[in-house]
């Protein structure tokens, strides 16, 4: 196995959100480092989308077991909180790869963010029939990432995954 | 020489007034976040509709992840100073009444849908204040944890902020109740702004800021800012109302009854 950074990339790869699992930790953009710190040790930080986000201890496990299948000896996880979280992070896959699931993926550059009372994100497309007539339910959904949309043409409700 | 500073048991050495006053910090956002978060929780599937019983547990969800974080911290800051072995949980779970330092705001019950939704507008607007604040911390990990907490927070302040304007421009009914919410709540925010003597903020200054803030949404949901009322006072230095002893009754019995408990 050769030991490089790019190689436990591709592994980290393979560790899916166990909320929405076709989304990869690294689509996330959770994994902030990846520190070698020797042939068969490696140190991952990682970094919560939010602060009760209840999938990172689930999260910070598959890593260890997936590093460890992959023949690492030691696996550290250290979690830190700065900088914060935020969409921008995501990949451009990992927007394709939600909108396939059926979520609308984050649209907007989350310091753009419009807090004005009663505005909100406006043109989500909805990701069974693309229109963009679309209102929102509430800006809370089935997990403290996501907001809860209607698309006005085709009635569905969708999840959004709001920018943050 | 004799003093009343207290001693590390392990070392020997006394811990600096900075160190127990940065752990008392940690812990009143801690107990704040924590008591703030078991109240909504309260509403889990009692919510008036679907939607906004997910709202007010995602905010819950939002409040406990920021207690767990403070928590984890000042355990650090504990077991540092004092040779101990604090975790979040015993944080949580083991300490008594007059060691939480929570806002009395916190604690009391969660009344109807207009006197919660008042609360989390008068304590987000205020919490928003105060973590903007520390986020400039030279104390880096408090510093963090406010930045990071602060992106949830606006979300808070947006959705209660649009919530009381409804119900006070609302129906007779919705408008009579937020009235009836103001008066029972109001006495509660003074305290906000008394700063404890642990207090790394000066939240004395944040008052007017705050009231403007309030100002700006009561006129918009046609409600009147109470003048000269008596406040109430003691949550941060451990002087609670009776209903906090409910709360960590409840909240606490399992890790009382059976130490160590996990599921």
């Amino acid at each position: 196995m050769i030991n490089t950074k790019e190689n436990i990339r591709s592994l980290l790869r393979q560790v899916c959100d166990p909320e929405i699992p076709v989304l990869t930790i690294m689509d996330l953009g959770i994994v902030r480092e990846i520190i070698c710190t020797n042939d068969d040790a490696v140190e991952i930080i990682i970094t919560p989308t939010y602060s009760g986000c209840p999938a990172m201890d689930a999260i910070a496990f598959d890593i260890k077991m997936k590093l460890m299948e992959a023949g690492f000896k030691q696996v550290k996880i250290t979690y830190t909180l700065t900088p914060a979280w935020t969409t921008d992070w995501m990949s451009e896959e990992g927007k394709n790869k939600l909108k396939k699931y059926g979520i609308a993926p984050p649209q907007n550059i989350s310091s753009r963010l419009n807090k004005l009372l009663f505005e909100e994100e406006k043109n989500i497309e909805c990701p069974q029939c693309h229109s963009t007539n679309t209102k929102l339910l509430s800006q809370f959904g089935s997990t403290a990432c996501k907001a809860l949309y209607q698309c006005m043409d085709c009635k569905e409700p969708f999840d959004y995954f709001k920018c943050h | 020489m004799k003093t009343n500073q207290p001693i590390n048991q392990s070392t020997g050495s006394p811990i600096t007034l900075l160190t127990n006053q940065l752990i008392n910090q940690t812990l009143h956002l801690a107990d704040t976040a924590l008591i703030l978060g078991q109240r909504n929780g309260e509403w889990c599937a009692h919510g008036p509709i679907l939607e906004q019983d997910i709202a007010i547990t995602n905010i819950t969800l939002d409040l406990i992840g920021q207690a767990r974080n403070f928590y984890q911290y000042a355990a650090t800051l504990i077991n540092a100073s004092e040779n101990k072995n604090e975790t979040e949980d015993s944080l949580a779970y083991l300490r008594n009444e007059r060691e939480f330092k929570n806002l009395l705001i916190c604690e009391l019950p969660n009344g109807d849908w207009a006197q919660t939704v008042l609360r989390q507008f008068l304590f987000s607007a205020y919490q928003e204040l105060v973590l903007e604040k520390l986020k400039n911390s030279s104390n880096e990990q408090l510093a963090a944890i406010a930045a990071k907490s602060l992106k949830e927070t606006q979300y808070h302040v947006k959705w209660s902020s649009e919530w009381v304007i409804r119900l006070g421009d609302g129906t007779t009914e919705s408008r009579d109740r937020m009235i009836k919410a103001i008066d029972t709540l109001w006495m509660y925010t003074g305290e906000f702004f008394i700063p404890a003597n642990y207090e790394l903020t000066e939240v004395h200054l944040l008052k007017e800021t705050w009231f403007q803030k309030v100002r700006s949404i009561f006129e918009e949901a046609t409600l009147a800012v109470p003048e000269n009322t008596f406040m109430q006072s003691g949550g941060k230095s451990g002087i609670h109302s009776e209903h906090l002893g409910f709360i960590l009754a409840e909240m606490q019995i399992l890790q009382r009854t059976y130490p160590g408990a996990e599921w």
